[in-house]
């Protein structure tokens, strides 16, 4: 592999060199991590769709920029039988795929493509299911996308039709994510003949804005404009990611103009960035939100009184400031405003220990004694779970409640908190996959996932509420979804399974010179639409 | 010589040996299970968490993993990060080089400054040179690095703009690895200015990275020079009538070195196992990051494997260190 690299990269220097004079436009993005590898489809993490996904490929469909609403992409349009069972997708033509010294395509992107791409995630047999030792398909198995399709047939080279086992409206907002990128089926059949196929995650090929030149590991990742792009074309001509581990460290380079744009500011930091005349931030409420999930399978938490009383006791406005340095709003909903069917008419619990006191006293709830679980690790939705669990520690003690704080190692934590009977209440959070409110409602608070290895923490189990999500589901009619998960809200707020805390807000900063940059609600950083203004 | 040298290379084996379960049976000693930290908030039905362990290897009984590790340790296969899947041993070489260039750097920085100050420290006992100089080695030895080489950061990158903020060379610059090492590489490139880039990058964090080996050997130094130059064959030089020069640099160094030569060897070796914080602060590219990073992502393979060659490393240094010890101290190679 080391081999490859220093040949394709001596040939691509000298490419960058001949080809691309150091004046031409560079972009600079000073990332946070390492991507895991450059195939969008075997990993998770945010960082490697930031250098895949969102650089060099497309998907059928797309979010449109800062928004969760879905548009085409290599998809021009498509229809949904009225069971909901196929999807058919018409596919955009002449769209090229890129190249690189070792690989021109030979014809335009098509529906093999496509088969191709989702296949080798379905079948275990596929020889692109395990082309690198120990390669799993995470999200298309966390997706459930595996349970969801029956079959995916080509039906022409410009029509590919899905069929579904179930109707699943969020399906189209799930082909949106970057795990179900379109990779070529004839760059993969040219690795796989050349005995190479780990290119396939090293040298990546995609239809999309930025062609990959090279990888330093843990240093730097540089791309090249895609001329032959299928879409508006970038107005840089040389994208540069530059691995900068710290946030601080990112700062300076931003100050020092040693990068143009940042992701993941220090809070403490946020204040110097906008007093800074050469800087400017953009800010939005991101996907996401940081809860306390009480157990509602256990005395006394299994009244809803009692539930809704604790809430009030908590000082939320507090929080915000303590724990997220003001960088967040209240949360008073499951999912986040910026997501479509957010109820705004619900109201929140108010901030009165006086009246949860005596609300408490009501439900017959005497020297009550509980546990309040910490995450060690900091996450978008919760940078200091510990901070935030003493608050509620004293806010408690207000209302005559005694809480011990309990913690456990991450991977722990996140095992022992689904375990049944599990005791206290439970800080956590979510960031959404695919800006659709199931991903949110059904993964956190439906009924069918209070089973092991599920993800409601709460273990709460409304048949009303469940309905409702899958109902939600059978349709696609979004105005119809809407009023659904409107209804749901409005149940989810009288039962209270948890305090909703707050939504953080993503911050962003770069140069005054930056313009065209469009922060994704789902914390994705793409640069097709940046330029930098002389 | 030959004999000293072999006897001490049949050491390797069973220590090596030894790190395997060290390295094996600590990362698993750890709580937290890789599966579900890949998971995260979503969680894992019970036959996907099964299917992936069984997958990883993970639902073998423990001796039986550890056996199946040695045998691939035998077939040289070191294993694959369960995070990038990529060989380990191929991810250790590409950021191995970093480590090491750094390492080397702060290593020479520290003892070109540092014996000198311990030597005059030594000489001039007591005197405000001595205080300031040890003074100055107990806060370097106590400073936070991280603290420090953001405050350096800040002060030479930001406001007076002498030196770049981080990485190993300007993005300016793009060349194919051929050692691995920027400062060769970016002569071997023939680009203009590359060589100076990567200079300019390196003195930040050699600097910060050679604080602590600094204090420390130069405290070394001056009590080993102190103690020999209490002995009786230094009393005798200067009686003799040699100058000052003789007696400290033929007579007192000499000796004051063999301890001074282990500390240095030492030092290596810490520096050798990865500058975790140097390397974040100044997006160094290296194997410490890479390794903290492995340990909190529970990825196993490059724990273990990373773990017996960063040892091994370590234990190759150590080597080196005693043969040195042994030529300038006749007595050890010939006992």
């Amino acid at each position: 592999m080391s081999i490859f690299s220093t040949r394709f990269l001596a040939a691509s220097a000298l490419a960058l060199m001949a080809a691309a004079p150091l004046h031409a436009k560079t972009f600079v993005y000073c990332s946070e991590g390492s991507p895991e590898g450059f195939d969008p489809a075997p990993y998770t993490a945010g960082t490697t769709f930031d250098a895949s996904a969102h650089a060099i490929y497309n998907r059928l469909v797309q979010f449109k920029p800062g928004t969760t609403e879905v548009e085409p992409a290599l998809a021009e349009s498509w229809e949904v039988s009225d069971d909901g069972l196929t999807y058919t997708f018409h596919l955009r033509k002449g769209v090229k795929f890129q190249s690189n010294d070792k690989f021109t395509p030979s014809r335009d992107f098509n529906a093999d493509d496509v088969v191709f791409s989702f296949n080798r995630q379905a079948n275990a047999d596929d020889p692109w299911h395990a082309y690198i030792s120990g390669l799993t398909y995470e999200y298309y198995s966390s997706m459930e996308m595996d349970k969801l399709i029956k079959s995916i047939e080509k039906v022409d080279d410009n029509t590919v039709k899905f069929t579904l086992n179930h109707p699943e409206a969020p399906f189209l907002a799930n082909v949106a994510m970057p795990f179900v990128s379109i990779l070529s089926k004839e760059y993969a059949d040219a690795l796989q003949a050349a005995g190479t196929m780990e290119d396939l995650n090293n040298a990546p090929i995609g239809t999309g804005p930025f062609k990959f030149v090279a990888y330093q590991k843990d240093a730097v990742i540089r791309y090249q404009k895609n001329a032959d792009y299928w879409g508006e074309a970038p107005k840089i001509d040389d994208l540069v990611f530059a691995i900068t581990p710290d946030a601080s460290v990112r700062l300076q380079k931003l100050k020092a103009g040693e990068c143009h744009l940042m992701p993941y500011p220090a809070p403490a930091d946020l204040a110097a960035i906008k007093a800074d005349p050469n800087l400017k931030v953009d800010e939005q409420a991101g996907l996401n939100v940081g809860y306390v999930a009480y157990n509602t399978t256990v005395a006394p938490f299994d009244k809803p009184e009692v539930r809704k009383a604790l809430n009030m006791a908590i000082d939320k406005k507090a929080m915000i400031d303590a724990v997220y340095q003001g960088s967040a709003e209240v949360a008073k909903n499951p999912i986040p405003p910026t997501m479509w069917s957010y109820n705004d008419a619900v109201k929140d619990d108010a901030y009165d220990p006086e009246a949860a006191k005596k609300m408490l006293e009501d439900a017959g709830v005497k020297d009550l004694s509980m546990e309040v679980w910490a995450m060690p690790v900091q996450r978008p939705y919760m940078p200091n779970a510990r901070r935030a669990a003493e608050l509620i520690q004293s806010d408690f003690a207000k209302v005559g409640v005694k809480v011990d704080i309990v913690s456990y190692e991450w991977g722990e934590y996140l095992k022992k908190s689904m375990e049944e009977g599990r005791k206290g209440a439970v800080i956590l959070g979510w960031t959404g996959d695919n800006g659709d409110p199931d991903n949110f409602l059904s993964v956190l608070l439906s009924c069918a996932a209070a089973t092991p290895g599920g993800a409601n923490r709460a273990f709460w189990c409304n048949k009303e509420f469940s309905d409702l999500l899958a109902n939600a589901k059978k349709t696609s009619d979004v105005a119809e979804r809407t009023k659904l998960y409107e209804e749901a809200q409005v149940i989810f707020k009288d039962q209270a399974p948890w305090a909703t805390l707050a939504h953080s807000v993503q911050y962003v900063p770069m140069a005054k010179n930056v313009t065209g940059f469009v922060q994704s609600p789902l914390g994705d950083y793409a640069f097709d639409t940046v330029d930098i203004a002389e | 010589m030959i004999k000293f040298i072999f006897s001490k290379l049949l050491y390797l084996i069973p220590t090596m040996l030894g790190i395997t379960l060290v390295a094996f049976g600590f990362i698993r000693l750890l709580p937290g299970d890789p599966v579900l930290l890949m998971a995260g908030e979503r969680g894992v039905s019970p036959e996907r968490y099964a299917q992936i362990s069984a997958q990883l290897g993970y639902d073998q009984p423990i001796w039986h993993q550890y056996l199946s590790y040695l045998g691939d340790l035998l077939h040289g296969d070191l294993g694959h990060s369960i995070v990038t899947k990529k060989p380990v041993l191929a991810e250790f070489l590409t950021l191995f080089p970093a480590t090491v260039e750094l390492a080397i750097v702060a290593i020479i920085i520290a003892t070109l400054i540092g014996v000198p100050v311990g030597v005059l420290a030594a000489i001039k006992r007591g005197s405000w040179f001595d205080q300031i100089s040890m003074t100055g080695a107990l806060v370097g030895f106590s400073m936070p690095i991280f603290w420090w080489g953001l405050l350096l950061i800040i002060f030479f990158s930001g406001i007076l703009q002498w030196t770049p903020v981080s990485g190993r060379i300007s993005l300016m610059y793009f060349f194919p690895p051929v050692t691995g090492f920027m400062l060769i590489d970016s002569l071997l490139s023939g680009q203009k200015g590359a060589f100076l880039s990567a200079v300019s990058h390196l003195i930040l964090p050699s600097i910060v990275l050679a604080t602590i080996p600094l204090a420390v050997i130069a405290r070394q130094t001056r009590s080993a020079m102190l103690e020999v130059m209490g002995e009786d064959y230094v009393r005798t030089a200067k009686a003799k009538g040699l100058s000052m020069r003789r007696v400290i640099g033929v007579h007192a160094l000499r000796n004051a070195m063999i301890p001074v030569i282990t500390t240095i060897g030492l030092q290596v070796g810490v520096l050798m196992a990865g500058a975790i914080l140097t390397e974040t602060i100044f997006s160094w590219p290296g194997i410490g990051k890479w390794m903290i990073d492995s340990i909190s992502r529970r990825d196993y393979p490059v724990v273990q494997s990373g773990l017996l060659l960063i040892a091994g490393i370590v234990m190759i240094v150590n080597l080196i260190v005693d043969l040195t010890y042994g030529l300038i101290n006749p007595r050890i190679r010939h006992k």
